[in-house]
């Protein structure tokens, strides 16, 4: 038997140089620049950072472009990219209590100090194509009003002063990496958390859904949605002291959760929590609600069997790379492992074709 | 973090002001302060990333999040003042304008660099953050209740 292992050079570099024709498209339409890209589908470049896992929006940006727009393409590039970086070190846990919001509500409480920020949302559009943006033209400044700049007080705390919502205490333990020590089962919460924050939006948006939906249903509030910006801080060994490294936006969703008590704990309000760079606000809902459905552990709830209780199956397959890699695999060549399965089927056949005849004689 | 006895106050806060100043701005605002002094590399600029950690439900136990770009580099001038810079991005050019500024900010041409590039950069970081905040007011839900017509 002879199986070509060489010989898709040429096809590959040809493939290659085709792609790059196409991906630039028709010459007479001017190209992006990836300053475009960076500034006007900005929810994209989000999207790319958060499951990317690297808050750059300017790479994010290009892997856009290299990608001609695929998404999970442009993820993988930044993933790749990203383990080319010697790591300096990790930041000071961000103090989203002191997030300068462009986006703030709750679906709790009406009356909230800080008040309810709708900030740049698609919320209350009527989801009807605008034309006008067909055609080019200069957009007007958004209105202003004069605005208190201090920190605004996260919803629950409200909740807490009477008791009625699970605590969560602060704590110093360094977290597990994912990206340093391979994803193994039980994992805790806080590696489920960055398993979370990275994982695919349709899929955690599809489990959140399922949750709604009656399976493990955890009847969740968004107690918040916040959007904004935190300065990242970290410890400099050289130095001998904090200081901010950058400023980041952040998307974070607290949601109150009815609990009617269980073995372990009183009837309160238990929360999940979502939290994802930029502005990408189903990805943190979705989240928020798919870690509340993951802690039924802790809480000492009931398994019922529900896909988003299943640590396991959610966090092996929530990562869109994972997912893509093993799934795209398939395609390749994979000539040699189907001849030994042809010939086994032939094999197959001729050893029932034999047993047939043989019944055949015996039954003359 | 907003120690008041803290002596590293002063260069914290110019460091940070630097780690988030757009791209080219460092640079541009050094150059049109003075001309650069001589100096050695310590470390040279460097591309890295910073593992960026957040806290479940805001408060608990600190979770990883996703990393972060960052540049950084150090140099010491001719006169023995070290400068470090850690600034987001990848920005080789911006490390080492802001590692000069830092080493610089230590001789006695702090306060001309104050005036001329540390509060240009914190006039303009306060100005990008009062447009956002004044366009996020200008969102703030005004509820009113309807009266309702029992008598």
């Amino acid at each position: 038997m002879y199986v070509a292992v060489k010989g898709g050079k040429r096809a590959i570099q040809n493939a290659h140089a085709w792609l790059a024709e196409e991906r630039r498209g028709d010459t007479s339409v001017a190209e992006l620049s990836v300053a475009q890209i960076r500034e006007q589908l900005s929810l994209a470049v989000n999207r790319v950072m958060a499951e990317g896992s690297l808050y750059d929006p300017d790479l994010a940006a290009l892997a856009i472009k290299q990608a001609r727009g695929d998404l999970i393409e442009a993820i993988f590039l930044i993933r790749a990219y990203r383990t080319t970086l010697p790591r300096f070190g990790a930041s000071a846990p961000v103090e989203t209590g002191e997030m300068a919001c462009d986006r703030r509500i709750s679906a709790t409480f009406k009356d909230l100090p800080g008040g309810q920020v709708l900030g740049p949302t698609f919320d209350y559009t009527h989801r009807l194509l605008d034309f006008k943006l067909a055609a080019e033209g200069e957009t007007a400044e958004a209105p202003r009003r004069e605005a208190d700049q201090g920190p605004v007080p996260h919803v629950t705390e409200f909740l807490n002063k009477e008791g009625l919502i699970e605590e969560a205490p602060e704590d110093d333990t360094t977290p597990p990496d994912l990206t340093r020590e391979p994803l193994e089962m039980p994992a805790d919460r806080a590696l489920r958390l960055q398993a979370l924050t990275r994982a695919d939006e349709g899929f955690t948006l599809s489990m959140a859904y399922s949750t709604q939906r009656g399976y493990a249903r955890n009847h969740a509030f968004v107690g918040e949605l916040r959007i904004g910006t935190v300065p990242v801080e970290m410890e400099i060994p050289e130095l001998g002291f904090a200081i901010e490294i950058g400023e980041i936006t952040l998307t974070e969703c607290e949601t109150v959760n009815q609990f009617k008590g269980s073995k372990t704990e009183p009837p309160q309000f238990t929360r999940g929590y979502g939290l994802v760079f930029g502005q990408t606000e189903r990805k943190a809902i979705s989240m928020a609600l798919v870690d509340r459905a993951l802690r039924w552990e802790e809480l000492g709830e009931d398994n019922v069997g529900a896909p988003a209780q299943d640590a396991e199956f959610v966090l092996y397959h929530a990562d869109n790379i994972q997912a893509t890699g093993f799934l795209e695999h398939i395609k390749l060549p994979h000539y040699v492992d189907f001849q030994s399965e042809l010939e086994l089927v032939r094999k197959l056949r001729r050893e029932v074709e034999a047993s047939q005849g043989q019944h055949k004689e015996a039954a003359e | 973090m907003k120690d008041s006895f803290d002596p590293n106050a002063d260069r914290k806060a110019w460091m940070g002001l630097m780690a988030k100043a757009p791209e080219g701005r460092v640079t541009a605002l050094l150059d049109a302060a003075l001309s650069r002094p001589a100096f050695t590399w310590l470390r040279a600029p460097e591309v890295g990333s910073v593992m960026v950690r957040g806290r479940a439900g805001g408060t608990g136990a600190p979770f990883n999040l996703g990393e972060m770009t960052v540049t950084r580099c150090a140099l010491t001038l001719d006169t023995g003042e070290v400068g470090h810079a850690y600034i987001q991005g990848r920005r080789k050019g911006d490390a080492e304008a802001a590692a000069l500024v830092d080493a610089l900010m230590q001789t006695e041409r702090a306060a001309d660099l104050r005036a001329k590039v540390l509060d240009p950069l914190a006039r303009e970081q306060a100005q990008r953050r009062t447009d956002r905040a004044e366009k996020a007011a200008a969102t703030k839900v005004d509820f009113f209740t309807m009266v309702r017509g029992e008598d």
